[in-house]
């Protein structure tokens, strides 16, 4: 088994993207995720990559279009207000359907002042990254380690789906160090294979008569076809669906949280079951589709209680359940939170 | 009879066939072409990449028949970045107007030719918006009358035109910058050899060109396409002269 | 079992260093799952700065903790704005040269060691989070004193002069933090 490492969650993202075959990336100096385009700026040279620090975050991300295009495996990341700001670029890879992969570690606010970690992304990320109507998988995960194994498989999932990846962490696994085992570096020759299957429209140059074009957007019926070939696409995310069950086999109160709010939930259900309480979590680990836990009947069984950074009821349907701050749990466990201090904890 | 001989076909470059769809007197259709012949007597069709503007530059993407994709609006100096730096042995340039360069996309253009990036900049200047229907552009001349200055561009209000070939050559790291034009065939035969000149740069890894072709807009300045050709001459030559700005190539010899 | 640590003092006491010393050593020489989380000041230098060690032999959940098992403060001010924080019957280390005012709560034990005279007077005055780690993990046993002794010498892999003075060190920590137990 490879060896443990100690790194720190937004250093182990890059390492990650590196290993899985990243060999651009353009970025933008945002707290909190200023290591990941500092540990590229180091590391790409090394393996004969590309690192450009862009002029905006809008000029990142059209640059991670670009490389994209071109059918290598490219990344760049930013943090909440900077991923505002790559609804633009984001749009064009989803409408052009271009694999790329993009983190977004989550922090507070507007953008101005609130460094700290949050999960207030969520609508954001799950369902309006861009003008066009687009969707694309989003990994949310809870662990510097999951950081790591998401982002590694991102880029597969990015490259079958020819869809935009997006792992939505926060500030506090970007921030804090966990061990993890790094994935195998992907060699040049299974890189070419990747490259291989997009060269027909890798933007790089053809031989006439054999024109590469992306147009994100097209004229006349081209976006209608584009448009049911998106949804088309859409509607086989539906088996890629992964949901961490937590003690859930005889719950009576279930948390629904992702990401960093998970854990702590998880922290919460172990304390409630100590107390005797039947507390059990769901996790989903790709939160693409909001409404999972619909289709696999959690609503209808129980009372679920969302549990996120933001306000807590993102993760179910409005109306459906207790969603607003549960007092009983705030009663039994005051004092888990994340690294958000003095915003939302528990809800 | 004489044995005939050809002296004319067209470029590659070009869909064979396709008829342009520009308005009238537009110079758009001419550039295409010159953009064909270069990469042609190069050699590098085959290489060719084109990064597509947003407005009447975006219309290209139905007539050329090498690699294109098409950048959000002004941020083509950073898609052609993208694509240059995964690409390296690509010949890319970028097609943009005068609201896609000197607009929306300042910073983009900017910081590209700040940072040296080994593509060409092929910058269609005709002092408006085409395709959105006769705006301010930031090269519109003093006076100029457009739908969004009305009473003609006020520099009290509005400013002054841009000269971005001037701008950009207070860089340091531009390699090659020239304004050219298309109404003559002098000027075509100036402007082909400019954009020759430019690509050559790019393949020996020079760094970055600019290659800005003034241009006329007849129907977004209102005026019949030969009057179009006497107001570029006399108002537009006057604010944006023809020249050589910069040629680090020549400094060598 | 889960232990949560919070160490607060100012920037350049090695804070830092000393909860990331802890957590790295114990990520490579154990199995146990462990998470270190900085919190900086807004300010790049000076000013305070403190982090947060979790070990567990299971999944840790927050890596942020406002109901402590273990503080260690290195100044006053990191005294007043945390001792909240400890849980009755936690455990508070004292670096008891530079903290003097009284401490005001009867339900935790306290743990004094004067590591900044100490590092003084052994002419290490860097050594002061070192030996306060000594300190923590001799009154704790929260990692194998070796775990700490190996780590210290992967962290000073390229200085290897510097591996047998920080060594020393933490072993006086260690046997002040054994006599407090």
């Amino acid at each position: 088994m490879a060896e443990r490492v100690f790194m720190k969650g937004t250093e182990a993202i890059a390492e990650a993207a590196v290993r899985a075959g990243c060999r651009f990336f353009a970025g933008y100096p945002i707290t909190p995720q200023n290591e990941i385009p500092e540990y590229m700026a180091r590391r790409l040279p090394e393996v004969g990559g590309q690192f450009v620090q862009g002029e905006s975050e809008v000029a990142s991300v059209n640059m991670l279009y670009g490389a994209a295009s071109t059918g290598i495996r490219a990344m760049s990341s930013s943090s909440s207000c900077g991923i505002s700001l790559y609804s633009e670029g984001v749009s064009y890879c989803a409408s052009a359907r271009i694999p790329m992969v993009y983190v977004n570690v989550q922090r507070g606010g507007p953008g101005i002042g609130a460094i700290q970690p949050a999960q207030q992304d969520y609508m954001q990320a799950t369902k309006a990254s861009g003008n066009g109507g687009f969707r694309m998988i989003v990994l949310a995960p809870d662990s510097v380690q999951e950081c790591v194994d998401m982002v590694y498989e991102a880029y597969d999932l990015a490259e079958r789906d020819q869809n935009p990846v997006l792992v939505l962490t926060d500030g506090v696994m970007g921030t804090m160090m966990e061990p993890v085992v790094l994935p195998p570096m992907k060699t040049d020759e299974e890189l070419a294979e990747c490259r291989a299957k997009f060269m027909p429209r890798a933007i790089v140059g053809h031989p006439l008569g054999q024109q590469a074009y992306c147009r994100p957007g097209s004229v006349g019926d081209g976006q209608e076809k584009a448009n049911i070939e998106a949804a088309a696409l859409y509607e086989t995310w539906d088996k890629d669906i992964r949901v961490e069950e937590f003690m859930m086999d005889d719950a009576e109160i279930v948390f629904a949280a992702y990401g960093i709010s998970a854990r702590i939930s998880r922290a919460v259900v172990r304390e409630l079951r100590a107390q005797g309480v039947k507390a059990g979590m769901i996790r989903p680990r790709h939160i693409e589709k909001p409404r999972f836990q619909q289709s696999q009947g959690y609503n209808r069984r129980r009372n679920v209680y969302p549990c996120t950074d933001e306000m807590g009821y993102r993760l179910c349907y409005p109306g459906q359940m207790p969603c607003q701050g549960s007092p009983e749990i705030r009663r039994i466990s005051p004092d888990k939170r994340s690294g958000n201090e003095g915003r939302t904890g528990i809800h | 009879m004489a044995e005939e001989k050809k002296v004319y076909t067209r470029t590659q470059g070009i869909i064979p066939g396709a008829v342009s769809g520009f308005c009238p007197g537009c110079m758009h259709s001419t550039v295409h072409k010159l953009i064909g012949e270069a990469a042609e007597e190069l050699g590098k069709l085959d290489k060719l990449v084109r990064v597509e503007g947003v407005g009447c530059c975006g219309l290209g993407q139905f007539y050329v028949t090498h690699d294109e994709t098409i950048a959000a609006h002004g941020r083509a100096g950073a898609v052609a970045t993208g694509i240059k730096r995964s690409s390296p042995d690509s010949l890319v340039y970028t097609y943009q107007g005068d609201g896609d360069l000197a607009a929306i996309g300042l910073a983009e253009t900017m910081s590209a030719a700040n940072r040296g990036e080994n593509f060409t900049v092929i910058f269609v200047n005709n002092g408006i918006y085409g395709m959105t229907g006769g705006q301010m552009a930031p090269t519109t001349l003093i006076g100029m009358k457009s739908t969004t200055t009305p009473g003609g561009r006020d520099p009290e209000k509005h400013g002054y035109p841009m000269h971005m070939s001037e701008i950009i050559n207070q860089l340091t790291a531009p390699y090659y910058i020239e304004r050219v034009s298309c109404d003559t065939p002098q000027h075509v035969i100036a402007a082909r050899k400019a954009i020759k000149k430019a690509f050559q740069y790019q393949i020996d890894g020079k760094g970055y060109s600019l290659v800005e072709i003034v241009t006329t807009c007849p129907t977004n300045w209102g005026l019949d396409t030969l009057k179009a050709l006497d107001f570029l001459r006399d108002s537009m030559f006057t604010e944006y002269p023809l020249g050589v700005f910069r040629d680090e190539g020549k400094k060598l010899k | 079992m889960e232990r949560n640590l919070m160490i607060a003092g100012f920037g350049g006491q090695g804070v830092m260093t000393m909860g990331k010393l802890l957590a790295e050593a114990t990520s490579q020489a154990t199995d146990l799952n462990v998470t270190f989380f900085p919190s900086y000041g807004a300010a790049m230098r000076g000013g305070t700065a403190n982090c947060y060690v979790v070990i567990s032999d299971d999944l840790i959940g927050a890596p942020v903790s406002y109901s402590l098992e273990d503080l260690i403060v290195m100044n006053g001010p990191s005294l007043h704005k945390f001792i909240d924080n400890l849980k009755p019957g936690g455990t508070l280390f004292v670096n008891s040269t530079i903290v003097t005012d009284p401490i005001e709560r009867d339900d935790i034990k306290v743990i004094e060691a004067p590591v900044t005279q100490m590092a003084i007077d052994i002419k290490n005055e860097r050594a002061l989070n070192v030996i306060m780690l000594g300190v923590y993990v001799g009154a704790t046993d929260a990692v194998p004193e070796d775990v700490i002794i190996k780590g210290i010498e992967h962290k000073f892999e390229k200085k290897p002069k510097l591996i047998e003075p920080n060594v020393e060190a933490f072993k006086m920590g260690l046997e002040i933090g054994r006599k407090q137990k």
